[in-house]
């Protein structure tokens, strides 16, 4: 399938963070093409586009937009620069790169939807693509582009840069809402969704990086030309994070639909060492497993979910035939342990009870009854957690005990992990 | 030890920034922090003062971030990446490797003051470069062990005293140690 990078296709140029640049290479001609639009139009426009959120949940931007009640005013706009998701750093590359960027997108999608007050949610360890994005705004207030009445259109647009300080619960959106808010960022009954209630009890919509940055695009080259890239129900490209065994880890931005294959053998010049491809894990941290033969599934929400994992946050983790899966699930369940708000009782207490059983795998204490447990403990939190991290905790872990059950009976037959030759010091 | 002048104003800028004033608490304890290393409960309770909120608002929505320090560490911070697409790039050794190098236990800091280390379960977004760790909040990719040794080497050079102040967005933040519950690695 043709390569055609979109958001990233003028990454090579220099100093595309300076604003200069980013207008040379045709930055902002989007924005103002959007301000000679009604913002309906625009918002069927992006509805027609195709365009699905990139953000985990994969949701139609312009049907997200439509939501908002009307005549309801104030309305916010909050882009979500939280990532955190274990695997993904894509959205990072995208602000590194070019922030501004970023920044025509947020104002695009506040325009459509009649916002005058944006956020960016950014988590406290991207420090440097903070401050980035504080150039970003402050070069683009200068220029015009934010600020009152926006080229005589009557159009006023503030935005505010908004740091987080270490919480991954708070990229789900109404924990976001509510850390936004000042408070502990735990999330919120759902309904009422944040098009009703959101910020301030607000309309408010919220948006992935990676969903913006299409925006301009959109809107320079109309939905039909966005809807012809891609698959039917998949339209446009991704950026999907390559890590682990392959021999050149990065992002790449490839057209939906795209073979895995192609992505982990091209792009990612293939499984490194020479060794053999064991699995690999798309969307990140919560996502199931996939085995080899899963290689020629497109990389497509829907293809993905019909091989039977989430393309989520568009992570994609290489493990080779030398990796130990049941300490790469350890790793992820600890995770989600650690990062538990705390708020319900099944995510709380269950992601603990994960998180033991699996290091006592690991330390070779584990007894042969564990695996079930472990399926039981998982049973015990999917469907009856308060928000989608405690499901997503038990995910990767039973999608591993299905595929890779013989590994865990290793474990626990001689007693500590069979891949590693020597006794390790303990991590994490 | 009362904030600045200069923290006190921003901190009341913020205040009228946001459309509630509440949302200006996590702007605010970055401000102290950035000022001060820390962030005390005679901080948190200028804060409340600052945004006319109690006392106990401010303190109840610190406490759920990691990112803000209760006490004193060395002057630099050094997080290293233990999740499994770190791991799977040799981000256990290189943890053991650091230290080694640094003398101390993770999460603890080098005699001389310098340098304040812990390893972490959090993905830090760099995991195509695994693997990885922050220092002082920049990114350090693709670890060995002689970048580490470099790398290590520079944060111990005294302090340059004319050094100019970072910009005001740009506090050096330090982060918290983790809370006692969550495991740490011991090397
Ligand atoms: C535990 C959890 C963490 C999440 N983290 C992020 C995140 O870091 N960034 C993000 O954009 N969306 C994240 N999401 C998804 C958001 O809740 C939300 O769906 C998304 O920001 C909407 O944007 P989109 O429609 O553009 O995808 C997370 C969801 C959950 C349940
Ligand atoms: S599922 Fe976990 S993160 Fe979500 S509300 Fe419950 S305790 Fe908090
Ligand atoms: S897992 Fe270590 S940076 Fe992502």
């Amino acid at each position: 399938m043709a390569i055609k990078p979109l958001v990233t296709k003028d990454f090579a140029t220099e100093n595309l963070v300076q604003l200069k640049v980013y207008e040379r290479t045709g930055g902002y001609t989007g924005y103002k093409k959007a301000l000679e639009m009604q913002p309906d139009a625009l918002v069927e426009e992006v509805k027609k586009s195709g365009l699905r959120g990139r953000g985990g949940a994969g949701f139609p931007t312009g049907n997200k937009w439509s939501f908002l009640p009307k005549g309801v005013y104030p309305r916010y706009l909050v882009c979500n620069a939280d990532e955190s998701e274990p695997g993904t750093f894509k959205d990072r590359y995208l602000i590194e790169k070019s922030p501004h960027q970023v920044l025509e997108g947020i104002l695009i999608a506040s325009y459509a939807i009649g916002c005058n007050l944006a956020f960016i949610y950014i988590r406290g360890e991207y420090l440097p693509q903070h401050d980035a994005l504080e150039t970003a705004i402050a070069e683009a207030r200068e220029a015009g582009y934010i600020g009152k009445n926006v080229f005589g259109k009557g159009y006023d647009i503030d935005v505010i840069l908004h740091r987080g300080a270490g919480a991954y619960i708070c990229g789900e959106e109404t924990a976001l809402l509510t850390s936004l808010e000042g408070y502990r960022g735990e999330p919120r009954l759902k309904p009422p969704f944040p098009a009703i209630k959101g910020l301030y009890g607000k309309p408010t919509v919220v948006n992935n990086v990676e969903t913006v940055v299409n925006l301009p695009h959109i809107v320079n080259n109309g939905a039909d030309w966005f809807k012809s890239i891609g698959t039917p129900t998949g339209a446009g490209t991704r950026v999907w994070c390559m890590s682990g065994h392959v021999n050149r880890p990065g992002n790449y931005e490839v057209e939906n639909g795209t073979p895995i294959r192609e992505l982990i053998e091209e792009h990612g010049g293939g499984v490194w060492k020479n060794r053999k491809l064991k699995a690999f894990q798309p969307g990140g941290a919560s996502m199931m497993v996939l085995l080899p033969e899963h290689l020629d599934v497109g990389l497509d929400f829907d293809a993905i979910a019909k091989a039977g994992s989430l393309a989520g946050a568009g992570a994609m983790v290489v493990m080779d035939e030398t990796t130990c899966m049941v300490d790469a699930a350890r790793r992820y369940v600890k995770f989600f342990h650690h990062e538990s708000c705390g708020k319900c009782t099944p995510c709380r207490e269950g992601t603990f009870w994960m998180a033991n059983i699996f290091d006592a795998m690991e330390a070779g204490e584990a007894k042969p009854a564990d695996i079930d447990l472990l399926l039981e403990i998982g049973y015990g939190i999917d469907g009856r957690s308060f928000c989608p991290l405690g499901d997503a905790s038990t995910w990767f872990p039973r999608s591993v005990i299905k595929f890779f059950r013989d590994e865990f009976q290793q474990h626990i037959a001689e007693k500590g992990c069979p891949f590693k030759k020597q006794p390790q010091e303990a991590v994490a | 030890m009362p904030l600045a002048k200069s923290t006190a104003d921003h901190i009341k800028d913020l205040a009228q920034r946001y459309p509630s004033k509440q949302s200006a608490i996590i702007p605010a304890l970055w401000a102290v922090q950035h000022e001060q290393g820390y962030v005390t409960p005679e901080a948190m309770a200028e804060i409340a003062e600052h945004l006319g909120l109690p006392a106990s608002l401010i303190e109840a929505t610190a406490s759920f971030y990691s990112m803000f320090l209760t006490k004193p560490e060395g002057r630099h911070e050094v997080v290293i990446c233990v999740n499994a697409p770190c791991m799977l790039r040799g981000a256990d050794e290189m943890t053991a490797y650091l230290g080694r190098a640094l003398g101390v236990r993770d999460g603890g800091t080098t005699a001389d003051g310098a340098i304040t280390w812990h390893s972490t379960i959090e993905c830090l977004g760099a995991c195509g470069g695994a693997p990885m760790m922050q220092v002082d909040h920049q990114f350090e990719e693709n670890l060995t062990e002689e970048r580490i040794d470099a790398i290590i080497e520079r944060l111990r050079q005294p302090v340059a005293v004319a050094a100019p102040a970072p910009a005001a967005a740009s506090e050096r933040p330090k982060r918290k140690a983790p809370a006692p519950r969550r495991t740490r690695s011991e090397s």
